[in-house]
C-alpha cells in the first residue's frame, strides 16, 4: 500500500510539474482532441508539449510494457495514475484507434518485431489508424463481409495480396495513415477464411469518399479498395485467422466505447441545470418532473461509475467474464444516450439552436444527434444483447 | 482498494454460502410461514449463526466481535437475500451495531457483547407511518427525575415483539437522541403485524415509558450523527440483501427458460425473453457493483458513503424489482402459484423495497446531494 502511496505523490508532482494549465481545461469538440498521426496539426503549443513530455515518460499509454512505449504500470498504478490525471482535469495526451483498439490486439497477437515497430509508432502519436470493418453488407453480420485479397506470389517486388472491396462508416478513414483492415482470403471458409491486414491509406487504389451524418458533421468515410497491393508479411495473427484477433479487439473497442474507466466524468445532470432552471424555496429544481427524471438518471449515472470501477479492476486482472465489456457497453451507451435527451430537454428551445453562436453552433444538439450512434457503433445494443444471452447467461439457441 | 473481493472475503464467502443454502433455504421459510411461528425467525439458527461467529462480525473486537467491515456483512446479507432467510440479522447485527459502535459508552459496553454472543436481539423503532421519513420523528423524549420519559408511535419495527432491546429515535429538546430501550419497559407494547413477505413487524407504542439517563446511546440531543450511522449501514445491508434477492430470481429464472418448452423450443431461444435477461443481467451487475462501493467508502469512513449509500439503495431497489417481476412473468401461469418460489422472491423484494427509504426517498435524497 505505501508502495502505491509513493507511487502516487510522484504522480501528482510530475503531473504538477508537467501538466501545461491550457491541457487542464474541458475539452470542448473534437478540435481539443490531439489524435496525432502524419497529418496531425497541434491546436497550440501546450497541446504539443503535453504529448511531448507524455511520450517521453510513456504515459500515453501507462499500462503497456516500456519497450513498446509504455510506462509499464500494474492495474493498481493504472488505476492510481488515472486518478491523479482526473483530480486536475488533465486531458489525455493522446487519443487513437491505436490506444484503444490495435494496440491491445498487437500486444496478444503481434510478433515482437511489429510490437516494437507499431506500439512504438501508437505510444508516440505517429501513425493514425482507421479501422476496416464494416461493409455495405456486412455490419452486425461482420463475418459476412465480403472485400477479397488475392495471393499474389511475386519474385521481384514480394509476395502480396491485390485486395478489392470497399468498407463504410470507416471513422476518419480521410484523416487516417494506416488501416487495420479485415479482407476475406478464403472464400469457402466463413470464419477461418479472414485476414487482419494492415496497411497504409496512401498505397495506391485506396480512396474515401465522407459521409455526412445526422448532427452535421463528417466523421466518417466510405472507403474503396481498387488493386490495392498489401505486402504478404503485414498481417496480425495468422493468415485466415483474422476473425479471433477481430473480435479480441471488439472486446476493447467495447470497453472503450462504454466508457468503462472514463464513467467518472459524467457529472450529475441535474446540477448542470440547476442554475438555468432555477430552484424553488425548499432548493428543489424548480420542474418537478424533470427534476425526477434527471435525479433518477444521475442514481444511474453514479451507479455506472461503480460499475465502470469494478469492471476495469477485474478486467484489468482477469476476473472479469470475457464477455462483460458487452455488457458495459449496452449499459453505458444507452446511458449516454439518455444523458443527452435530458441535456435537450433541460436546454429546452435554447439547445435547439443550430449554428448560433450562443450555442457554439448549435454543440448541445449537434452532440445530442451523435450520441445516438453510441449504441450503433462497435456492435448495437441488441447485438450486445444477443452476446450476453449467448456467451454469459448461456441461453439456448442464442 | 480494488472494487472485488479479496481473499479473505471470496473466503468468508464460500463458506457462508454453503451454510445458509443448506440450512436456511426457501423451504424454511416456507416452514415458518406455514407454521404460523410467531417468532419470526429460528432461534436455532440464530444459534448456528452464533457458532460461526455472525452475529459479532461488525462489533468491535474489544467487545467480542470480529471487528469486521460493511463488505463482509454484505456478503452474509446476499445469502440471506438469495434464501429468503428470514432473520434478525440486518436489524440486530448491522444497524443496531453500526449505532452502537458508533455511540460507545454505556450501552455499546451493554449489548454489543450480547449482540456477538447471539444472546440479544435489537430491533430498531425509527419509523412512525407508512414512509420512512427520518427528518420528522415525533416521538418525543421529555426529562424525568434523572431519566427521560418517551411518548409515541413506532411502526415498520421488524422483530420489535421479540427484541430484548430496541432503539428508538425520540426528539429532545435540542435535536435527536437515541434511547436503549428494553424489552420490559413498562409502558412500551408492540402489536406484530405478519407482513407480505410473511415477516413480522410491529406497531410499537411508547405510552409514558420511564428511562435512565444512562439509557441515552451517545448524548442527548446527539443522536443525529448516530441515527445517521445506523441509517447508512442498514440501507446499505438492504441494498446487499436485495442484490441477494435479485440474484436468486434471476438465476431461478434463467435456469427455467433452459427447461421450459413452448411452441416445440426452449422459450429461451426466443429473442424477445433473452433481450430482457440479458438486460436484466446487465441491471444486476451494476446493482453489486454500486452496493459494494456503498460499503467500501463506508468501511473507509468516507465523505463520499451518503451519496453511495442512497444509490445504492436506490439502484439495488430497482435492480431487484425487475429481477422479481421479470422472474414471475417469465414464469407464465406457474409463476402464479404459491407452490413456486418466485412469487416468494417478489414479496421479500417488496418488503425490503420499502426498508428504510424507497427508490423514490433515496433518489431524491440524490437529487438534494447535487444541490438540486
Ligand atoms: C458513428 C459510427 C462510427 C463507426 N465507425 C466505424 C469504423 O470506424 N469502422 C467500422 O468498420 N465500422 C464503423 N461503424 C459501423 C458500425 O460498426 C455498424 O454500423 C454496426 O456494426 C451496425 O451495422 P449496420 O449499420 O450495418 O446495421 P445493421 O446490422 O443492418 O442493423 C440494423 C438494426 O438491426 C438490428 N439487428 C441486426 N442484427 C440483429 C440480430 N441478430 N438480432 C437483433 N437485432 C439485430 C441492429 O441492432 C440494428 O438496430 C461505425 C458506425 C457509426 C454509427
Ligand atoms: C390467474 C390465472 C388464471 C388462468 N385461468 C385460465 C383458465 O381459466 N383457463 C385456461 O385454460 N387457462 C387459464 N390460465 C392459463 C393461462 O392462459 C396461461 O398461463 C398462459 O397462456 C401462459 O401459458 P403458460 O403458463 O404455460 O406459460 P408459458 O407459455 O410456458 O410461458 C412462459 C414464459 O415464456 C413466454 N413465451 C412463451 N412463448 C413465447 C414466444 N413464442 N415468444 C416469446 N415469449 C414466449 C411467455 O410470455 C412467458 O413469459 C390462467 C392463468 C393464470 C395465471
Amino acid at each position: 500500500m505505501s508502495n502505491l502511496d509513493a507511487f502516487r505523490a510522484e504522480v501528482r508532482a510530475w503531473l504538477e510539474a508537467n501538466c501545461p494549465p491550457e491541457m487542464r481545461e474541458p475539452v470542448r469538440d473534437e478540435d481539443d482532441i490531439c489524435w496525432g498521426g502524419r497529418k496531425f496539426e497541434f491546436k497550440n503549443a501546450a497541446q504539443k508539449q503535453w504529448l511531448e513530455r507524455c511520450v517521453e515518460k510513456g504515459y500515453t499509454v501507462p499500462d503497456w510494457p516500456t519497450a513498446y512505449g509504455g510506462a509499464g504500470l500494474t492495474p493498481e498504478q493504472t488505476k492510481v495514475f488515472k486518478q491523479e490525471m482526473a483530480r486536475i482535469k488533465a486531458r489525455p495526451p493522446l487519443q487513437s484507434f491505436g490506444i484503444w483498439m490495435l494496440g491491445p490486439a498487437l500486444l496478444k497477437f503481434g510478433t515482437e518485431e511489429q510490437k516494437v515497430h507499431y506500439l512504438g509508432q501508437i505510444a508516440r502519436g505517429e501513425i493514425r489508424w482507421c479501422q476496416g470493418y464494416s461493409e455495405p453488407g456486412a455490419g452486425s453480420d461482420l463475418v459476412s463481409l465480403q472485400t477479397f485479397g488475392e495471393e499474389v506470389t511475386d519474385p521481384v517486388g514480394g509476395d502480396h495480396w491485390v485486395v478489392n472491396g470497399s468498407k463504410i462508416w470507416t471513422s476518419y478513414a480521410d484523416k487516417a495513415d494506416w488501416i487495420f483492415c479485415l479482407v476475406r482470403t478464403d472464400k469457402t471458409n466463413k470464419y477461418q477464411g479472414i485476414t487482419f491486414m494492415l496497411f497504409d491509406m496512401e498505397s495506391e487504389g485506396v480512396s474515401t469518399k465522407p459521409i455526412l451524418l445526422i448532427s452535421g458533421n463528417s466523421p466518417f468515410c466510405e472507403t474503396f479498395f481498387d488493386d490495392v497491393k498489401v505486402p504478404k508479411d503485414q498481417f496480425v495473427g495468422e493468415v485466415n485467422r483474422g476473425w479471433d484477433v477481430a473480435k479480441y479487439l471488439l472486446g476493447h473497442e467495447r470497453e472503450m466505447i462504454s466508457g468503462g474507466g472514463a464513467g467518472g466524468d459524467m457529472i450529475s445532470v441535474g446540477a448542470l441545470f440547476a442554475k438555468s432552471l432555477g430552484l424553488n424555496a425548499n432548493g428543489e429544481l424548480d420542474d418537478p418532473i424533470l427534476r425526477a427524471e434527471m435525479a433518477a438518471f444521475d442514481t444511474d449515472v453514479f451507479a455506472y461509475r461503480a460499475m465502470g470501477e469494478r469492471f476495469m479492476d477485474m478486467w484489468k486482472t482477469g476476473r472479469a467474464h470475457p464477455a462483460s465489456s458487452n455488457m458495459m457497453k449496452y449499459v453505458g451507451t444507452e446511458l449516454n444516450k439518455r444523458r443527452h435527451e435530458l441535456v435537450m430537454a433541460g436546454g429546452g428551445a435554447d439547445a435547439l439552436e443550430w449554428d448560433s453562436d450562443e450555442s457554439k453552433g448549435g454543440a448541445r444538439a449537434r452532440s445530442w444527434l451523435r450520441t445516438k450512434a453510441n449504441s450503433i457503433e462497435g456492435g448495437t445494443s441488441e447485438v450486445m444483447l444477443n452476446v450476453i444471452a449467448k456467451r454469459i447467461l448461456d441461453l439456448p439457441g442464442a | 482498494m480494488p472494487l472485488y473481493h479479496n481473499d479473505d472475503q471470496a473466503m468468508l464467502k464460500d463458506s457462508v454460502a454453503p451454510f445458509v443454502a443448506e440450512q436456511a433455504p426457501v423451504s424454511h421459510l416456507r416452514k415458518l410461514r406455514d407454521s404460523s411461528d410467531a417468532t419470526g425467525f429460528s432461534r436455532d439458527l440464530w444459534a448456528q449463526f452464533t457458532e460461526m461467529g455472525l452475529p459479532g462480525m461488525l462489533v468491535p473486537e474489544e467487545h467480542g466481535g470480529l471487528g469486521m467491515g460493511h463488505l463482509e456483512a454484505g456478503i452474509v446479507l446476499e445469502e440471506i437475500g438469495r434464501n429468503l432467510t428470514p432473520s434478525p440479522f440486518l436489524s440486530t447485527s448491522v444497524g443496531a451495531v453500526a449505532a452502537l459502535a458508533k455511540a460507545g459508552g454505556t450501552q455499546a459496553g451493554r449489548w454489543l457483547p450480547a449482540i456477538a454472543g447471539g444472546e440479544a436481539i435489537v430491533a430498531l423503532a425509527i419509523d412512525e407511518g407508512a414512509k420512512h421519513r427520518p427528518d420528522r420523528i415525533a416521538t418525543t423524549a421529555t426529562r424525568s427525575g434523572n431519566g427521560f420519559r418517551l411518548n409515541g408511535k413506532k411502526s415498520f419495527v421488524l422483530h420489535g415483539h421479540v427484541a430484548d432491546m430496541s432503539i428508538v429515535a425520540a426528539k429532545t429538546d435540542g435535536g435527536i437522541t437515541l434511547f436503549a430501550v428494553p424489552k420490559d419497559a413498562k409502558g412500551m407494547t408492540a402489536d406484530p403485524r405478519r407482513l407480505v413477505d410473511s415477516s413480522l413487524a410491529s406497531h410499537v407504542t411508547l405510552d409514558g415509558v420511564e428511562v435512565d439517563a444512562d439509557a441515552v446511546i451517545g448524548e442527548v440531543d446527539a443522536g443525529g450523527d448516530i441515527l445517521d450511522a445506523l441509517l447508512a449501514a442498514t440501507r446499505t445491508g438492504a441494498a446487499a440483501e436485495m442484490v441477494g434477492v435479485g440474484q436468486g430470481a434471476m438465476d431461478m429464472t434463467v435456469t427455467y427458460l433452459k427447461e421450459r418448452k413452448q411452441f416445440g423450443k426452449l422459450i429461451g431461444e426466443f429473442q424477445g425473453l433473452q433481450h430482457r435477461a440479458a438486460h436484466l443481467y446487465g441491471e444486476m451487475e451494476v446493482a453489486r457493483a454500486t452496493v459494494m462501493k456503498a460499503q467500501q467508502l463506508l468501511d473507509e469512513g468516507s465523505e463520499g458513503a451518503r451519496l453511495m449509500v442512497s444509490v445504492a439503495k436506490a439502484k439495488a431497489g430497482r435492480a431487484a424489482n425487475l429481477a422479481v417481476r421479470e422472474g414471475v412473468q417469465m414464469h407464465g401461469g406457474i409463476g402464479m402459484t404459491d407452490e413456486y418460489d418466485i412469487g416468494l422472491y417478489m414479496k421479500r423484494d417488496r418488503a425490503l423495497a420499502e426498508y428504510m427509504g424507497d427508490v423514490h426517498y433515496h433518489i431524491d435524497q440524490v437529487a438534494r446531494m447535487n444541490g438540486y
